[in-house]
């Protein structure tokens, strides 16, 4: 693994000066990931969201890498598409046999976890040399914070609203991160961006595997989190440390909890309020009345917590 | 001239020949009826290592053009084919494509579109991608698919257009329907087509560049769509300096359209792709009765030859346009809209009749093409024209 001293001297691929909002999680991820990408050349995709119309509103581009926005659900067939041109090409004399280019997509959850479900299961299945990145920061935030699957229960979206009927989203999230591991693919992992020694040895190792691979990285959106933007990386640090985000990775189907999430085991989990109270997001939940809900919340993590460390054969 | 094979075949495998025969670098596809002997025959050349592409069978039409969009954007050579729902479920990524000015070569096998489901042949599926900004080219018989996909990669590739191109065969009629076919050798196709230099691709390493940015919030979309406007402009000349060149090479003629019977006609068909054999085939037995009946097929339909077909109808009592695709709520079919928009700065315009046939695969029998001359006959001679599509058999 690279260490801080390797990090820093090498190159950001994503320049400053593009127009996500402060304290976006979104960039936070994609440069800790590109570094974790070494140094061979890459390419990479984006679903149509924040990231991409923030980082490519013509003619300026932020990326310093090959870049391709084709549209919002299929940034993986896309990247699946650049990568088997770069394999017919090979086979056509035309790049040298032994040229290595990284291929990276990248979207959001409502692109990945929604909208992007299908294509990303057949890229996956299709066992392209490429690395998927789902940036979730837990709803449509670029069309206005609409509930996407991957909203956790009981948070506040424009489409799960609060009321006297209803007190915000109903539903659990998807288990993203389980579906694709059981696609078999070599390397399968859950990051934070709150935690880049993790993040960026999980993106090496996603890029290092000959095959696809799959990075689920919580990003904070303080628009929608209705969080304060300079506290964005410590909000995400507390989605780990309450285990509603817990670091974990599958690595040729071996279920393994990383370290930061490994020591919860001994040290104990924050509760899950601890998450939801700097996030107005879930104001409701931690009103009077609301208690039977926040248990709800709570089972729910507990509940997943327990499965996961089966998984991981620590239970 | 080089020498050709005549063989007996099914339209679809000489447009699967013609794909090997291109040489593309890249072919995702997904099989639906009736396109897939296409992405099959393909799929044995791969096994065969007879081609260097590179195949990717994906899970949907939709990702099928999203994976041609990626690899075109990479610098290959992308081709594809579909059909019907397939071309439907496809309609995003096809105006992507022609956006992003990517030269990806798809055969479309014409093929009705749900609801109720039908698998036959109809146009609904390509009309409903005429404004997707894509050249389209339609063959009659299965030689003109063969043709028709040579001829669209240098069209494509072409630096002046640089836009996707359609090449449309009949679903069943010309896909599946075995045909006399003359075929070039590899080394002829190859010098023809040439080889692919791409503008701006993702794998150019050493010149980064971003594709598909965000234009919008006063940007300039607008403009990108002028200049999508004048690259398919721009086309018209090279699918016609294509077509001569392929044609001396070929011995067979192309034209924006072909006329047949026409110097003299007196009433006449337009038509597009197979059922133009029907409408040759009743207009030499009308002709042998005393009738001037004359023909006219559309090959290209987008850019939409208007010029040339106000011409070869120049002098003409009454046209009938056959439509195998409804435009509902408009006057007529779309081959309809067009025709009476060629006409319109004609000097003496005709009477233009619209008739909708042959929809599912509604059966396009002669004598319903002989019922056609009967009504433009009776129309030529001062029977006033018929108002709105007739749909032509329906029972």
């Amino acid at each position: 693994m690279a260490t801080l001293r390797e990090l820093s001297h090498r190159e950001d691929r994503l320049e400053g000066g593009h127009r996500l909002c402060a304290g976006c999680g979104a960039s936070i991820a994609v440069r800790q990931i590109l570094l974790g990408a070494g140094t061979d050349p890459a390419i990479a995709g984006c679903a149509t969201g924040c990231l991409e119309v923030s980082t490519t509103i013509y003619p300026y581009s932020s990326w310093k890498v090959p870049f391709i926005h084709n549209a919002f659900e299929n940034s993986a067939a896309t990247i699946s598409g650049v990568e088997a041109a770069f394999k017919g090409l090979k086979r056509a004399g035309k790049i040298p046999a032994d040229k290595k280019v990284k291929f990276v997509a990248f979207g959001g959850d409502g692109g990945t976890y929604d909208i992007g479900l299908q294509s990303l299961s057949g890229a996956m299945e299709r066992g392209h040399d490429m690395v998927y990145v789902c940036y979730d920061n837990g709803a449509y935030m670029n069309t206005g914070i609409q509930r996407s699957s991957a909203t956790p229960k009981g948070a506040w979206a424009t489409t799960s609203e609060v009321g006297k009927a209803q007190q915000g989203k109903q539903q659990r999230r998807k288990d993203l991160t389980s579906i694709i591991a059981a696609h078999g693919v070599p390397y399968v992992a859950q990051g934070s961006i709150s935690h880049w020694k993790d993040l960026t040895s999980k993106a090496e190792k996603a890029f290092a595997v000959d095959g696809p691979a799959f990075l689920n990285v919580l990003a904070t959106c303080p628009r929608g989190w209705r969080s304060a933007y300079n506290k964005s990386v410590e909000h995400a640090k507390l989605g780990v440390q309450t285990a509603y985000w817990p670091l974990f990775e599958v690595e040729e189907g071996e279920w393994k909890l990383s370290s930061p999430s490994k020591a919860l085991i001994k040290a104990g989990r924050k509760p899950i309020e601890e998450f939801l109270k700097p996030q107005g997001r879930f104001r409701h939940l931690l009103q009077p009345g609301n208690e039977e809900l926040l248990s709800e919340v709570q089972a729910d993590i507990d509940a997943y917590w327990e499965y996961l460390l089966k998984r991981c054969g620590e239970l | 001239m080089p020498e050709q094979k005549t063989v007996a075949t099914t339209g679809n495998s000489v447009v699967a020949e013609a794909f090997r025969q291109c040489a593309p670098d890249v072919v995702p596809a997904y099989p639906i009826t009736p396109q897939t002997t296409i992405v099959e025959e393909f799929a044995k050349f791969v096994a065969q290592g007879r081609v260097h592409a590179e195949y990717v069978p994906v899970e949907s039409e939709h990702s099928a053009m999203s994976a041609c969009v990626g690899a075109s954007a990479a610098g290959a050579r992308v081709m594809t084919a579909t059909s019907s729902q397939g071309l439907a479920l496809m309609w995003e990524e096809l105006h992507i494509a022609s956006g992003m000015r990517l030269p990806i070569v798809m055969a479309n096998a014409n093929r009705a579109l749900s609801a109720p489901i039908n698998i036959h042949c109809d146009h609904s599926d390509v009309m409903g991608a005429r404004d997707t900004g894509w050249v389209m080219l339609f063959a009659e018989t299965a030689q003109e698919a063969y043709d028709n996909t040579i001829m669209s990669i240098p069209i494509a590739e072409d630096p002046e257009v640089l836009l996707p191109v359609m090449t449309c065969l009949d679903g069943f009629i010309t896909t599946h329907s075995i045909d006399r076919v003359q075929l070039m050798d590899d080394e002829s196709v190859s010098a023809f087509v040439g080889e692919y230099k791409p503008v701006n691709a993702l794998l150019d390493l050493d010149n980064p560049v971003s594709h598909g940015s965000f234009a919008g919030l006063g940007g300039p979309y607008f403009e990108f769509k002028r200049s999508q406007r004048e690259a398919i402009d721009r086309s018209k000349a090279v699918v016609e300096r294509v077509g001569a060149a392929f044609s001396e090479l070929s011995g067979r003629p192309f034209g924006l359209i072909e006329t047949d019977m026409m110097d003299d006609a007196e009433v006449a068909v337009v038509v597009i792709g197979s059922t133009a054999g029907n409408v040759r085939h009743v207009a030499k037995q009308l002709r042998a009765e005393g009738v001037k009946a004359g023909l006219v097929k559309v090959r290209c339909f987008r850019p939409f030859p208007y010029a040339e077909l106000a011409a070869a109808l120049a002098g003409v009592k009454a046209v009938a346009v056959l439509d195998r695709a409804e435009s509902f709520g408009a006057e007529g079919g779309p081959l309809y809209l067009e025709t009476r928009s060629a006409l319109y700065d004609a000097e003496h315009r005709p009477a233009v009749v619209n008739y909708v046939y042959g929809l599912g695969g509604s059966d396009v029998k002669l004598e319903l093409i002989r019922s056609v001359f009967t009504d433009l006959s009776d129309i030529a001679t001062g029977t006033p024209a018929l108002h709105g599509p007739v749909y032509l058999g329906a029972r």
